[in-house]
């Protein structure tokens, strides 16, 4: 069992489902962005993800797209994303996967050897990674260097995917199943999308692996309505404003209110 | 160098993808080791659906009947093959004689309606109502634009927001035509920048919209279907030689920058190691520094909109901006055939600079009465240069991708700043 999926379990056995915490490294600078995630960690956070900002996030809405640029324009490169996250997991327990697009960790330091990113990755105390412009079929590659150097990889289903490949994408995930709850990109929304619950119904069919669920989950009482049917809840877009506008003071209050709403 | 691919049409395992009547969703489409579907899980049911219906419109001879009737009548092919008597002559006294294509005759001014056209009817065959299109130069926004006004569809198209202001001609077109034009304002606001507004859209309205794809770029089957509905500008060239000259042509050119006219031109000479393939890149200010768009000749192997295959990009995956006088070549990216064609060899890939195509597009104007766009502008001086590599008894022929009305303001601004802006100005 990897350590990811001990973490979501052990949340579950607690009576909650597991609150799984996005920001980028980066932003609004680098200082910045561990106090955040060491903040989001202390006010309940089960796992971290830790984005990697990259020029073309095309699964990205505006807040995570502008807080990304922020980061690209002070000049930090992957290199300086895995030092922070260095930082991270000395200072926390809780396991700590990174998020970006797939073309930073294919060309990482110009060698198109995804072992030297892996190899990277489980220096700075990383867990696993999540790319989500990487469908499980052309993820062979990625997945056969993850697990020699024991990262877990989270792959995405979607509301459109059909149940073989559901089947396909739980069996390749070897962190949680991740169900994005909509169609679209990250961000904000007003209301859960109608389209979460039958996915994650969909994947039990199919998987006993946790599936926790992203896009567009927002508030407390998103929290709650995920928590009735996933192992996990998946919060970005909030949580990236929330740094924006109030630093790790303002994500702890947010992420305490998110991990509230998990308590089932 | 290595030698010629045996196999003209290589997509590894698509054979098999594309005539099945069940997509297999565990089946990938490369060029060599180029290609694939790099793309979020919540597309890939609709690139499957898009192969799967390709497939079927393929073998549907009402399809294909459509197709070549609305290609005739409304689009104006096949357009001609004319001989550049005074281009020729400018080359020098034992150059190859100088053909161009004229896709700048097409509806539309450019080659982009024939893989609009063609995609359009996809759309109507698999029941969508709404199209999206991203746009560097405007010449693909202002073919689907047209497209969606001729089959009654909705039609947003995302657009960069300097390239609004570069081609502002088109951006008028189109919203005459009745489409929406969104300026992109996020990274570079280009053509890239463009496209992942495009993604983005597809991703959030996939049930209900086709992503029109406007070049030979992005995830599986784009790519495929791209070139077959271009191929005809290839097909009509290779037709028409045989028929009048009786022979093939030593050489052809074309501007490369997401690569559709090109590679319409290129891919029914593949299998014929005799014809050259020459694609010319944007080369911008030059290829020693970083304001270029030379992915090919310029670039390294990456992931980019959903494809591998030659990136613009620094030591750590992130995409380069890029630079070219002309807006339909400002693109970090390239087809992942072009960049298969390249490693092994079949084509060659080289640049122009942004003086070189003023010059070219001055020479076109001049000495053929024909305003050509900046992005086939870069291709004249390789298409003299080869004709005097040739020799007398060769033809070179040069796509001449589309029409220079949208340029003129730009063309004319800088060449105010140029030696032979100044003569023009001067004889003006």
């Amino acid at each position: 069992m990897t350590r990811v999926i001990a973490a979501i379990q052990a949340a579950n056995d607690d009576g909650r489902a597991a609150l799984v915490a996005y920001l980028p490294a980066g932003y609004p600078d680098m200082d910045t962005s561990l106090s955040c995630l060491r903040a989001a960690a202390e006010a309940g956070a089960d796992v971290l993800e830790v984005g990697f900002p990259y020029s073309d996030p095309l699964m990205d809405g505006p807040t995570i797209q502008a807080a990304s640029q922020v980061a690209l324009d002070r000049g930090y490169t992957p290199a300086d994303d895995f030092a922070m996250c260095a930082q991270l997991t000395e200072a926390v327990e809780i396991p700590t996967l990174l998020m970006t697009y797939y073309n930073l960790a294919w060309h990482y330091r110009g060698t198109s050897r995804l072992d030297d990113f892996a190899a990277e990755a489980v220096t700075a105390g990383l867990a696993g990674a999540i790319l989500p412009d990487l469908p499980a079929e052309e993820g062979q590659e990625w997945s056969a260097v993850a697990a020699g150097h024991d990262l877990a990889t989270v792959f995405l289903a979607a509301p459109t995917s059909p149940d073989e490949r559901l089947a396909a994408v739980a069996e390749r995930s070897t962190g949680w199943v991740y169900a994005t709850s909509t169609l679209g990109v990250t961000g904000e929304r007003q209301s859960l999308s109608s389209m979460a619950a039958p996915l994650v119904a969909r994947l039990r069919g199919c998987t006993d692996k946790p599936v926790a669920v992203g896009i567009g989950v927002t508030s407390g009482e998103h929290a709650r309505e995920v928590a009735s049917f996933a192992d996990g809840v998946i919060v970005g877009s909030a949580i990236v404003r929330a740094a924006g506008d109030g630093g790790p003071d303002a994500v702890a209050s947010l992420v305490a209110e998110l991990a509230a709403g998990c308590r089932r | 160098m290595s030698a010629a691919p045996t196999n003209p049409a290589p997509y590894s395992q698509s054979d098999s993808n594309l005539t099945n009547s069940a997509p297999a969703p565990y089946s990938t489409s490369k060029f060599g080791r180029f290609g694939g579907r790099f793309v979020p899980e919540a597309l890939v049911a609709a690139l499957d659906e898009l192969a799967a219906a390709y497939d079927d419109a393929s073998s549907d001879p009402a399809f294909q009947g459509r197709m070549r009737d609305l290609a005739r009548h409304y689009g104006g092919r096949p357009t001609p093959l004319y001989f550049a008597q005074r281009l020729t002559e400018h080359a020098g006294p034992n150059a190859a004689r100088i053909f161009l294509k004229r896709e700048d005759l097409a509806h539309t001014g450019s080659h982009k309606l024939c893989n609009v056209l063609g995609q359009g009817l996809l759309t109507e065959r698999m029941g969508k109502r709404r199209v999206i299109a991203e746009t560097g130069a405007g010449q693909h926004g202002v073919a689907t634009a047209t497209i969606a006004a001729l089959l009654g569809l909705d039609c947003v198209v995302y657009m960069g927001e300097e390239d609004t202001r570069r081609q502002r001609l088109n951006v008028v077109r189109m919203q005459l035509m009745g489409a929406e034009v969104v300026p992109v304002t996020s990274g570079t606001r280009t053509l890239k920048d463009a496209i992942n507004e495009a993604m983005r859209d597809w991703v959030t309205n996939v049930e209900s919209t086709h992503y029109l794809i406007g070049s030979v770029v992005g995830p599986h089957p784009f790519p495929v279907i791209v070139r077959d509905f271009v191929k005809v500008i290839g097909q009509e060239v290779r037709a028409e030689l045989l028929e009048t000259e009786g022979r093939l042509p030593g050489a052809l050119v074309a501007c490369v920058g997401g690569g559709s006219n090109a590679m319409g031109l290129f891919h029914p000479f593949i299998a014929d190691e005799g014809v050259r393939l020459v694609g010319v890149e944007a080369g911008g200010e030059g290829l020693s520094g970083v304001r270029h768009s030379a992915t090919l000749t310029g670039g390294s192997e990456g992931i980019l909109h959903g494809a591998r295959s030659f990136v613009l990009q620094d030591d750590f995956g992130q995409v380069r901006p890029t630079h070219s006088v002309s807006a339909g070549l400002d693109y970090p990216g390239v087809g992942p055939e072009h960049a298969w064609l390249a490693d092994t060899g079949r084509a060659e890939y080289l640049a122009a600079t942004d003086d070189e195509a003023l010059e070219g597009f001055r020479l076109v104007c001049e000495l053929e009465g024909i305003i050509p766009a900046l992005e086939p502008a870069h291709a004249v001086l390789s298409a003299l240069r080869l004709a005097r590599e040739l020799g007398p008894d060769q033809i070179v022929v040069l796509n001449l991708s589309g029409r220079g009305d949208k340029d003129v303001d730009e063309v004319s601004r800088l060449l105010a700043m140029t030696p032979a802006g100044q003569d023009l100005a001067a004889e003006r």
